[in-house]
């Protein structure tokens, strides 16, 4: 087995006429934490649903634990319109569709808190485990699964027994403080079993304590899950200290990555964060 | 031949005209006024009623503006409580009221057809192409084209078709902007109640009988017309409303005529799978 | 803990499935009250409005519980109900009416020569169980439950197939479409003849009477036990209804509280999450359309039961929209809601209200404006009251027992609140 986890080669993702993503080639390997940062519009997010199959990328494919799960080249009205690069080199259309990319083992959480809003936080996270259940829709009616069932909740008990949701379990998940809401989600995330976790901004709307509290967090699932986790992040608090490698996009395209030293002293980054006088660019 | 063609786009116009209300508010409010078909029909039924003690040339305006009247009177009453529910919510109202107003109608009418007047200058007939028409068949087409047509000066040129567009695109910045959007939204529902009453007048003198569900079906055949254009685009209901016309007509004159009306639909299916935003609709990309 | 858990879960089951018993006990009682109590009071005579409108209401139970597992818990806004109830109802019949009555070219065929469909259900088990009274009767009873279940199983299968193109897409255009196909289908029923562009023809007829009436299957009324005399010895009219709806509503709870029920409501609270949680969302909305299809169509099958007479004419989206309304002063999200809206929708429209349709005087004055079709004007308007004001309708999304728990919970914390 190569030791990346997810092999993200040459995509692009184009609507219309906007290159959101352009030629985005990535390497995670196993038990790293890896942060893809960049300037609002940047074009993460967009990159984030290519991976977990939201949206299906323009070309290029991406590949985990060495086996292509996406791959797309432009076609029909894309081919005249296309403007990235490495036409050519893709032949194959592979789709997979959200939920089969989490069936691989890759879950991931939202920007803005995706909570099932109905339901109490101790069945948000049995939600979750329903991809992996052996039974089916007759043997769940007549209750022929009871040990699964029941198997499925105390699973459920012990995960929010560790991240600290014990307590507040039968409450409705929308009626938590906001920073409970990001713990669930990646509890919900974490019950789907995952072995690479994607965290969309885990750290939007927090203060800098909360941010410190979910930095441990972020490492202590790491370790007790044996995860390998890719996340966005604009607290640059948090992502120099908790990452292992960095990389960085603007305007669709990697400008720099490597270590969090090494990324944040690159000028190209330091001008697509800061911007560059006007004077200084003539 | 000539006679189903002709039959066909007056009748596709007819749609148009009760379309373009449907259209109009989904635009705008993104709702699907289910009660737009019966007010159409109530419409029809405020002339038999208004004939009855007054000439006919005071009865017609003064159905438009009883229509006009209810119209806004519906949005009021029934939609605008429900502007920050869930869609769901404001179908199910708008399913509410339709049932109301038919069961206002039968009760009034005591579940008894009532007899349409003939309106004299409709009713004349003329000879074009070598077959004898109606006076309604041949005026609708001129008539939906001048209507469109300052329909479409009225958006394009006005200061309150500028709000209506500004509100069709986003609702919240619109009232930012100081667009009273309650207002906005109440023109809409004049318009298309206004339009819907012409349509009543020409559509029902074809007929020589209307109940209290006789607006159900042309309403939902103009909302489809308006599906098929891509709904919430005037053009694209008003060329909707003209295809399925012809097509219901022609269909009409095959042995297959049982299914004209099936036909709607699997066209409304078709467009609906194949191309969910219709004719001239835009094409939308979820947010995720 | 959990022990407690399981103890309390085990407790609540018994007390849901004894509730049922007493409630199927007392309609027995209630129906057959006037053979026991010979001159009993006149509204417990079988024939009584109270009957006709219960068994209403058990029929509809079942629908309107049907589009809820559709609308309020997976979330999908579909308006096709009419056409699964027409599959139902239509396949039923077919299987069910007597060879005797469909056969013959003078017949309820008649215009077609006869139906094609040379057997029915409860008579091909009188061949393995014979004519006997006890025979016929298991017949009747295997016959009626095979039927329904191949009701809806056609029902099921009709929107498996229509469901893969439609479900793809959202809120009201789903209900468009759906609303669409449900007329389509309608047309289809009531068509006679189709010409075949080889230029043969279809006689559809010859299966579904076109747009006239089948008759003479079993109804309600062929559960009532006959006895020696020629008079009725036991009414069962009302009771085996509510079985099969009992039964029928229990596998719908059981699937809205098994883990594919839990998905359906992830589904309807936010696709986007649920999908990204591994819930494959085109497999499980397909299943919540067709178990809702399924049902809709034993429903239908019911229907045709308690009208005793079919056809295709009233099956339009009226209907439709009359059990959404349903569902929504029930709850939409609510089975124990569905129940209640069923009831107060029916008897208030068959029953209850029924006196706004006839003049009425208090001595010697008229109340104005009571006159036939009044019942149905003040109907709508607290219909469009409950929709406007009390949008959660009557139940929210609260089932019945969870009112009682919360009554215990609020007790238990007083006394908790007393002792400290």
């Amino acid at each position: 087995m190569p030791d990346n986890v997810l092999r993200v080669e040459n995509v692009t993702m184009q609507f219309g006429g906007v290159v959101a993503v352009n030629n985005l080639s990535m390497e995670i390997n196993k038990g790293e934490i890896v942060a893809l940062i960049g300037p609002n519009g940047a074009g993460k997010t967009t990159a984030f649903n290519v991976i977990t199959g939201v949206y299906q990328p323009t070309n290029g494919r991406v590949l985990y634990n060495g086996e292509t799960i996406i791959e797309n080249f432009p076609k029909s009205k894309m081919k005249k319109l296309y403007a990235g690069e490495n036409k050519g080199v893709y032949k194959n259309t592979i789709v997979k569709t959200p939920d089969q990319v989490t069936k691989l083992g890759m879950a991931r959480t939202f920007q803005n808190i995706r909570l099932f809003k109905s339901m109490t936080v101790f069945e948000n996270v049995l939600v979750a485990k329903h991809l992996r259940r052996t039974s089916n829709v007759f043997s769940a009616i007549f209750r022929l699964n009871a040990k699964e069932e029941q198997k499925m909740r105390e699973e459920t008990l012990e995960l929010l027994k560790l991240l600290d949701l014990e307590d507040v379990k039968d409450e409705l998940a929308t009626s938590l403080p906001y920073g409970k809401q990001r713990h669930l989600e990646i509890a919900r995330a974490l019950a789907t079993k995952p072995s690479l976790l994607l965290l969309d901004e885990p750290a939007a709307g927090m203060n800098p304590q909360e941010t410190e509290e979910l930095t441990a967090f972020i490492r202590r699932i790491r370790d007790e899950f044996d995860l390998t986790i890719l996340l966005i992040e604009h607290h640059m608090n948090l992502v120099m200290d908790i990452s292992d490698r960095i990389y960085v996009i603007d305007f669709g395209k990697l400008i720099a990555d490597g270590t969090p030293e090494v990324v944040s002293s690159n000028p190209r980054v330091i001008e697509a964060y800061l911007g560059v006088a006007e004077d200084a660019e003539n | 031949m000539i006679t189903t063609l002709l039959t066909g786009i007056s009748v596709g116009g007819q749609y148009a005209l009760i379309a373009i209300g449907y259209t109009m508010v989904y635009g705008i409010l993104r709702l699907i006024n289910f009660a737009h078909g019966d007010v159409f029909m109530v419409s029809g039924m405020m002339l038999i009623w208004f004939v009855s003690s007054t000439p006919i040339t005071i009865a017609v305006p003064l159905i438009i503006v009883v229509t006009v009247v209810l119209g806004f009177l519906i949005e009021r009453a029934a939609y605008l409580p429900l502007r920050n529910a869930p869609r769901m919510s404001a179908m199910i109202s708008a399913i509410g009221v339709s049932y109301l107003l038919q069961n206002v109608i039968t009760y009034l009418t005591g579940g008894q057809p009532m007899t349409y007047p003939t309106i004299p200058l409709l009713a004349k007939t003329v000879g074009i192409f070598g077959t004898k028409q109606t006076m309604a068949t041949i005026v609708t087409l001129p008539m939906v084209i001048v209507l469109v047509i300052s329909l479409s000066f009225l958006i394009n040129h006005t200061k309150v078709g500028m709000a209506m567009r500004a509100v069709s695109k986003d609702f919240e910045t619109s009232r930012l902007m100081g667009i009273k959007i309650n207002n906005v939204i109440s023109v809409t529902f004049i318009i298309g109640s206004a339009l819907a009453a012409v349509g009543s007048v020409l559509y029902f003198s074809n007929y020589s009988k209307i109940v209290a569900v006789s607006g159900a079906l042309p309403g939902l055949k103009a909302f489809v017309a308006a599906v098929f254009g891509g709904i919430g685009s005037i053009p694209g209901a008003v060329i909707g409303a003209f295809i399925i016309g012809i097509c219901e007509n022609l269909i009409k004159a095959t042995p297959y005529s049982v299914f004209s009306d099936a036909f709607t639909f699997a066209i409304l299916v078709v467009v609906l799978i194949f191309r969910p935003t219709g004719i001239f609709g835009e094409k939308t990309v979820d947010k995720v | 803990m959990n022990d407690l858990n399981k103890k309390n879960s085990l407790k609540s089951t018994i007390i849901v499935i004894a509730c049922v018993l007493a409630f199927w006990g007392l309609l027995l009682l209630i129906e057959n009250f006037n053979l026991i109590v010979p001159g009993g009071p006149k509204l417990f005579n079988p024939t009584s409005k109270l009957f006709m409108v219960l068994r209403k209401v058990i029929v509809y139970c079942l629908i309107a519980v049907s589009m809820n597992l559709l609308n309020g818990f997976t979330g999908l806004f579909s308006l096709g109900h009419a056409g699964f109830m027409l599959f139902g109802a239509y396949t039923f019949a077919i299987l069910t009416t007597p060879v005797s009555l469909k056969v013959p070219a003078d017949g309820i065929f008649y215009k077609y020569g006869g139906s094609v469909v040379h057997f029915s259900l409860q008579e091909a088990f009188q061949a393995i169980f014979g004519t006997s009274p006890a025979g016929e009767r298991i017949s009747l009873i295997l016959g009626v439950l095979v039927a329904l279940i191949i009701s809806g199983a056609v029902a099921a299968v009709f929107a498996y197939l229509i469901g893969l193109p439609v479900l793809r897409l959202k809120s009201d255009y789903l209900a468009i479409a759906t609303l669409g196909f449900a007329e389509i289908i309608r047309t289809i029923f009531q068509c006679e003849v189709i010409q075949l562009p080889g230029g043969g023809e279809l006689v559809l007829g010859k299966l579904t009477n076109g747009a006239n009436m089948i008759k003479g299957f079993p109804t309600l009324n062929s559960f009532n036990i006959i006895g020696e005399n020629g008079k009725t010895a036991l009414y069962l009219s009302t009771v085996v209804p509510a079985i099969i709806v009992t039964a029928c509503i229990a596998i719908i709870v059981l699937l809205i509280n098994s883990t594919y029920g839990r998905s359906f409501k992830a589904i309807r609270d936010d696709e986007i999450a649920a999908e990204a949680m591994g819930i494959n969302l085109a497999k499980h909305k397909i299943l919540s359309f067709c178990v809702s299809a399924f049902f809709a169509g034993v429903g239908g099958a019911l229907y045709a039961m308690f009208a005793t007479t079919y056809q295709a004419k009233p099956f339009t989206s009226v209907l439709t929209y009359e059990i959404l309304l349903i569902v929504v002063i029930g709850g939409i999200g609510s089975v124990t809601g569905s129940c209640i809206g069923s009831f107060l929708y029916i008897a208030c429209s068959e029953w209850w209200l029924r006196f706004l349709d006839e003049p009425m005087f208090i001595g010697n004055f008229q109340v104005p404006l009571l006159k036939d079709g009044f019942r149905m004007v003040v109907f709508s308007v607290v219909i469009m009251i409950v929709v406007l004001f009390f949008r959660k309708g009557i139940m929210g999304t609260k089932e019945l027992p969870d009112l009682f728990k919360k009554k215990k919970n609020k007790t238990k914390g007083k006394v908790n609140s007393n002792a400290g």
